[in-house]
């Protein structure tokens, strides 16, 4: 009898483990996880990268709409296709990349989720935060949860990966930058687009 | 004075249009970094690299063209011989 629960406990325990809520971590060894930016104006469009993201998101396979977490976006790392564009992008006329050195969205929770399979559809409530202003804001997500996935992408390490995949607008003038002017080479609709993997080892 | 320079405006034109369709027709503005796509193989997700790489632009194809127009301006002002008139 004591060995059945003994047994018993060691299930539910491990149980318990496995359906507990996972730290991913998105600071990405292969430096693939990226953030586009895209500006259409009358005289300009303007396409960039982000690839300095970093980040915690606490996910829980069982009950995604729990998911809370963090990503950040080196804004020295914004990157466009021409180096003197680069300069003025990250000058104080601009983002202020010395004063303002991090974009950031804290999710505080998920909205209208819909789990089919490995992936999650929702929105993702939190405060945006950029050229030192801080916003709410929702935006649709997608997450997709590749359990056991890690080694085939960092060998060596053992455990799961959590990819996001987001889409969305943001209006420069809400964040005060440059707000009303040079609409004519970059335009107030700033898109965005994220495309990130975090990693959860197993110890 | 005036021929070869009326030439070289030519070869500043024609070169400089040459370039800028051999180089792709850019019809945005000039580049030095140009992005280069990335697929990582397990999560699907796209990147792009800048690699440095110049790509002439519309700007780039103005530039020629205002510098093929001031040569060949520059020609007007060297006087031509002047053929002397048999009566």
């Amino acid at each position: 009898m004591k060995k059945l629960i003994g047994s018993l406990f060691v299930i539910a325990l491990a149980s318990s483990a496995l359906a507990a809520p996972q730290v991913f971590d998105f600071k990405d060894p292969k430096g693939v996880n990226n953030a586009k930016f895209a500006t259409d104006a009358v005289l300009e469009s303007i396409n960039g990268t982000a690839t300095d993201i970093s980040g915690t998101v606490t996910f829980d396979a069982a009950n995604p709409p729990a998911t809370k977490g963090k990503i950040i976006v080196g804004t020295a790392s914004l990157n466009v296709p021409n180096s003197m564009m680069k300069q003025h992008l990250q000058s104080p006329t601009w983002l202020d990349a010395q004063k303002y050195p991090e974009i950031s969205f804290d999710v505080k929770e998920l909205k209208n989720v819909k789990t089919t399979g490995d992936e999650t559809s929702a929105d993702a409530s939190g405060t945006f935060s950029l050229h030192g202003v801080s916003k709410e804001m929702t935006v649709p997500v997608k997450l997709t949860y590749l359990k056991g996935k890690l080694s085939q992408r960092v060998p060596g390490k053992m455990g799961d990966l959590l990819v996001i995949r987001a889409k969305f607008e943001l209006k420069r003038s809400d964040f005060k930058i440059n707000a009303g002017q040079y609409t004519d080479k970059v335009s107030d609709e700033i898109e965005l687009s994220l495309a990130i993997a975090g990693m959860s080892a197993t110890p | 004075m005036r021929k070869l320079l009326r030439i070289l405006a030519a070869l500043v034109l024609v070169g400089g249009v040459g370039f800028w369709l051999a180089a792709g027709a850019n019809t945005g503005w000039t580049k030095n970094r140009v992005p280069k796509k990335f697929v990582d193989d397990v999560t699907g997700i796209e990147v792009e690299r800048f690699e440095d790489k110049f790509v002439p632009g519309v700007d780039f194809l103005g530039g020629t063209a205002v510098g093929a127009v001031a040569l060949a301006g520059l020609s007007f002002v060297f006087r031509g011989k002047k053929k002397e008139l048999k009566t």
